[in-house]
């Protein structure tokens, strides 16, 4: 069956919450009704049909096209199907998101993955900030399911990472994997300074080491461990590249000493 | 007692009685096949039977690195138990001492059941607090520091309460020496059976048994196949057979359990009387105990 199709008609004018337009929230709905629902967005009432060209199909499988930065909340909450969106969309994406897959062709903003609980999403793009972090107030950041960004991701990726995988094919910005709790979030090209910042436990996989390292991480040696390879067979899937990395010897770096320090970050033996 | 007669080979009319039994399966990987291997016939020791052993266990076959989740050579156990908490107990005490300790192992669930019995989640405790949870893929794992680097474990493994325990046959020959050929030939077909094991030393046992005793014990010999008494007492044997051997099978379904029998009859028929096993039976109590049973003239069809 072909998918729902929403093509934007022009960038909008003001950001734009788009945490309506999820598989479960559009079912049963023909493509009428779901024109005449309202967005949330600035003081203006705007609805569906303003913005995008509605095409009616299965909605389980939602296609936006024609991305932009101010697309808010893109898969929020969602819990089943698959949205795909054909260009950049802005911050929360995926927030909250319990099941189903989203896929991002473009690039994608803050808090992206923002306590997600499960289900899968594909950034071909780059991420902002805080990927799978919280927003302020909240204990935990992202408590399930798989996050994989082909590009670049900003400061704070897998801030307060309760559960679940990220992995980063590109680069990481400053303090990946701050103040982790469990979980574990892989780059495979260099983070910023100070990777794991305040992490208590979790796994943080720097296949491409990191520009400065705290000093409070102590050097525990170069191990060949199996848990690796159960995480070399998980992530292959997902980034082979990734995958590769984690079936060689790596350097085990336990802490942060500065809190609890069960957590562990590994790097490439240079 | 009516018999058929296959290949020149007598098959007593009569069935093999087996009883319900709590089971679970666990994969065992190592760095190589040979230190798997170790590991799986370390914890399988002595587990031979539930009358004395706590729980019957085997290997049930051995895993290729494709086969396994950490892509390493492995084993596949299966234990037996009358009841859940007793196997649970068993799974964790055989684990703990035998697999924990063994170098560069591994331990996984083998078996997805109904219900779960405790694996990582109970040997995790072992780590004294620096043991770490992980979860890949919607399983739960824990790794926990040991002297050789990190022994990985799953965190739960399946348990089924509709494994049948106690298929049985019992191979008679003119010899011990062709009533072991013959019952080698059954164990060697039996093993590429899935989901079963025979938990006997080598899938063979020699002391079949009976209920009760003239002492305080629960079993006893079973006189009436023992070669050496024919004259003595009520005799199952003619004066043909001079030795009885006996291959218990426990599978994970009754399903299994008949075609690792079917195999076992099938492989001594083909090795022939002279060779081999001159009559083939099999063990029951009337029919009035165990409600499995596995007729030999069923399996023949």
């Amino acid at each position: 069956m072909k998918p729902l199709v929403l093509t934007l008609r022009t960038n909008p004018d003001e950001r734009l919450d788009l945490s309506a337009l999820v598989p479960h929230r559009l079912s049963g709905r023909t493509a009428d009704e779901i024109a005449r629902l309202e967005l949330q967005t600035g003081r203006q009432r705007i609805t569906v049909g303003d913005m995008f060209r509605v095409r009616g199909g299965d909605s389980r499988n939602v296609r936006i096209e024609g991305g932009t930065h101010r697309l808010d909340q893109v898969g929020q909450g969602m819990t089943d199907g698959e949205i795909v969106v054909e260009g950049d969309v802005g911050s929360q994406a995926g927030r909250l998101m319990a099941g189903g897959r989203l896929i991002i062709n473009g690039d994608a903003g803050r808090w992206a993955a923002s306590g997600m609980r499960g289900g899968h999403i594909v950034i071909t793009g780059s991420a902002g900030d805080r990927l799978g972090g919280p927003l302020a107030g909240e204990m935990a950041g992202m408590r399930g399911g798989v996050v994989v960004v082909r590009g670049d991701v900003g400061e704070r990726a897998g801030d307060r990472l309760r559960r679940g995988t990220i992995v980063v094919d590109g680069r990481a910005g400053a303090h990946a994997g701050s103040c982790m709790i469990a979980g574990t979030l892989m780059v495979r090209r260099a983070a910023g300074p100070l990777p794991g910042y305040l992490m208590r436990r979790g796994t943080v996989v720097l296949a491409g080491g990191c520009d400065e390292l705290s000093p409070t991480f102590l050097d525990c040696g170069v191990h060949d461990l199996v848990a690796m390879r159960l995480m070399a067979a998980f992530v292959k899937d997902y980034s082979a590249a990734a995958a590769v990395a984690l079936r060689s010897p790596l350097r085990r770096l336990a802490g942060d000493m500065a809190v609890l320090g069960k957590g562990e970050i590994f790097c490439a033996d240079e | 007692m009516r018999e058929m007669i296959i290949k020149g080979m007598r098959i007593d009319d009569t069935f093999a009685e087996a009883f319900t039994m709590r089971a679970t399966a666990v994969v065992i990987t190592a760095d190589s096949a040979r230190w798997a291997r170790q590991a799986a016939v370390t914890m399988t020791g002595f587990g031979t039977s539930v009358i004395g052993c706590g729980c019957e266990a085997g290997i049930e076959s051995e895993l290729s690195p494709r086969e396994t989740p950490d892509r390493r050579p492995g084993i596949r156990v299966l234990l037996f138990a009358v009841s859940t908490s007793e196997l649970q107990k068993q799974l964790q005490n055989r684990v703990a001492q035998c697999v924990l300790t063994t170098p560069g192992s591994a331990c996984y669930a083998g078996f997805q059941g109904e219900e779960a019995l405790k694996l990582g989640n109970a040997l995790r405790f072992f780590g004294d607090g620096w043991q770490i949870s992980k979860r890949l893929a919607g399983k739960h794992y824990w790794r926990v520091p040991v002297m050789d680097g990190e022994f990985v474990c799953e965190a739960a493994t399946g348990l089924t309460k509709n494994a049948v325990g106690g298929g049985n046959l019992l191979i008679m020959g003119g010899s011990p020496r062709t009533t072991l050929a013959a019952a080698e030939a059954a164990v060697h077909a039996i093993k590429a059976v899935p989901d079963v094991i025979m938990p006997f030393p080598g899938g063979i046992a020699r002391s079949g048994s009976k209920i009760g005793s003239k002492y305080k014990a629960s079993a006893s010999t079973n006189e009436a196949y023992c070669p050496t008494l024919r004259g003595a007492v009520k005799s199952a044997l003619g004066p043909e057979i001079g030795s009885v051997l006996e291959i218990v099978i426990d599978g994970l379904r009754s399903s299994a359990v008949a075609a690792a029998m079917r195999a076992g009859l099938g492989a001594m028929i083909k090795l022939g009387p002279r060779r081999g096993a001159v009559r083939i039976g099999a063990g029951n109590y009337g029919g009035k105990l165990g409600p499995h049973h596995f007729h030999l003239k069923d399996l023949l069809r």
